[in-house]
């Protein structure tokens, strides 16, 4: 094989081992759809989030319109202080809207759902979402339950 | 048996001394391949362009075979909707680069040996240093370098094949949803947790098989017999060495979260 052939042929294979990164990144991964673009900053205080993660994603009617961007305990309340970053341009959102900590699916990952309020004002960089749902945790759950069986069987 | 024992001590660590000081040498002689380019052409041809086709068949099969034995476990949790996310993960982070690296040691690796073992018998190697031509800057480093480009490229095509393999097993003949299945793998992998730690693992995967074959070569005894056992020594030790490093990296990058 000429010279000539040979570089033809290796400036190929490098082409295509670049384009293969290109395409793990952008079709495999999720470097595409990573950026949401211009957001801000709500803080919401939960008394329990039982397994939400830094990641996880805020949704709005199922929607994904942001991700929780960091988890913290406030030492004065003992709760949870969970940051969500929300995209821009949902810049609607009343300020008396609610956060509940959601499972998708029985056992999926867990999220943030938001539930809009009906105030004039709008949540803005920093400000705080007061109405809030813990997560279910099942221990909880299930030693309700058996007190409430063992509640029942007394009367 | 007590000096057998140590004898062999010494002379494993005279050996690993050795690889060590011709890995710095190598290096030292590195820079000087971006001066004689044409000859690392010639070397991405070697290693990589004709490694190319084992790459690319052996990662669409193994993503075919991951595809039917992934969606038969997950198919009892009824939960087949993440065969893709369990296809692409086990490619991107670990098989990936793994048998890559293998393929790569038993295709590549040993070509290299062969070539410069057969280089030292025939004596080219002393008639280069006679000549006052370095043999690492003219035959080393372009190998090295050409191994270090190459391994990471072709185990991202090995990868992409392999995630094309499962979706053709998965969606065309299984009937996974091919939005789900895509869906689930691009919410499912993370470009730097997932695909840069896979690449970093086949660049370092690069550096040692191709150091240990150019080593080899370079150490063979200059008889046929010499070069042919050198070449079985490159293709034993580098595949020890891949999954032995294999294991440190990931413990590295994914045991502390």
């Amino acid at each position: 094989m000429g010279n000539r052939a040979v570089e033809i042929v290796v400036g190929l294979f490098v082409a295509t081992g670049l384009a293969a990164l290109v395409v793990l990144a952008f079709r495999v991964g999720n470097l595409g759809s990573q950026s949401d673009g211009p957001n801000y900053t709500v803080i919401a205080y939960f008394d329990n989030i039982g397994g939400l993660t830094v990641k996880a994603p805020v949704t709005l009617a199922g929607v994904r319109i942001g991700r929780v961007t960091n988890i913290d305990i406030d030492k004065e309340n003992y709760r949870a202080r969970v940051e969500l970053s929300i995209q821009k341009r949902i810049d609607n959102l009343p300020i008396d809207s609610s956060a509940a900590i959601l499972t998708s699916g029985l056992l999926g990952a867990k999220y943030v759902g938001l539930e809009p309020g009906a105030e004039d004002s709008n949540l803005k960089q920093g400000s705080e979402i007061t109405l809030t749902q813990s997560a279910i945790v099942l221990e909880n759950l299930i030693g309700q339950f058996l007190y409430n069986q063992a509640d029942g069987k007394k009367k | 048996m007590l000096a057998s024992l140590g004898a062999r001590l010494l002379s494993f660590l005279h050996r690993m001394g050795c690889a060590f000081v011709f890995f710095l040498n190598s290096l030292r002689a590195l820079l000087s391949v971006f001066g004689h380019f044409s000859l690392l052409i010639k070397q991405l041809y070697a290693v990589g362009v004709l490694t190319l086709l084992i790459i690319l068949v052996s990662g669409l099969f193994v993503g075919m075979v991951l595809g039917f034995q992934g969606y038969n476990t997950l198919v009892d949790f009824g939960a087949e909707s993440s065969l893709g996310l369990m296809v692409a993960l086990s490619l991107t982070r670990e098989l990936g680069p793994v048998l890559a690296a293998l393929l790569f040691a038993g295709r590549a690796g040993s070509a290299l040996t062969a070539e410069i073992g057969l280089m030292k018998a025939t004596e080219q190697l002393a008639a280069m240093e006679m000549m006052a031509v370095d043999p690492f800057e003219q035959v080393i480093a372009p190998r090295l370098l050409a191994g270090i480009i190459a391994m990471p490229l072709l185990a991202a095509l090995f990868t992409v094949m392999g995630v094309y393999g499962g979706y053709l097993v998965g969606v065309l003949q299984l009937g996974v949803d091919s939005g789900v299945f895509l869906s689930s793998m691009q919410h499912g992998v993370d470009f730097y947790d997932d695909i840069v730690t896979g690449v970093i693992k086949s660049g370092v995967f690069g550096v040692t098989i191709t150091w240990i074959a150019v080593y080899e070569g370079y150490d063979a005894v200059p008889t046929s017999e010499g070069v042919a056992k050198a070449t079985t020594r490159t293709v034993v030790s580098a595949s020890l060495a891949i999954l032995g490093l294999d294991y440190l990296l990931t413990a590295m990058m994914f045991g502390g979260a």
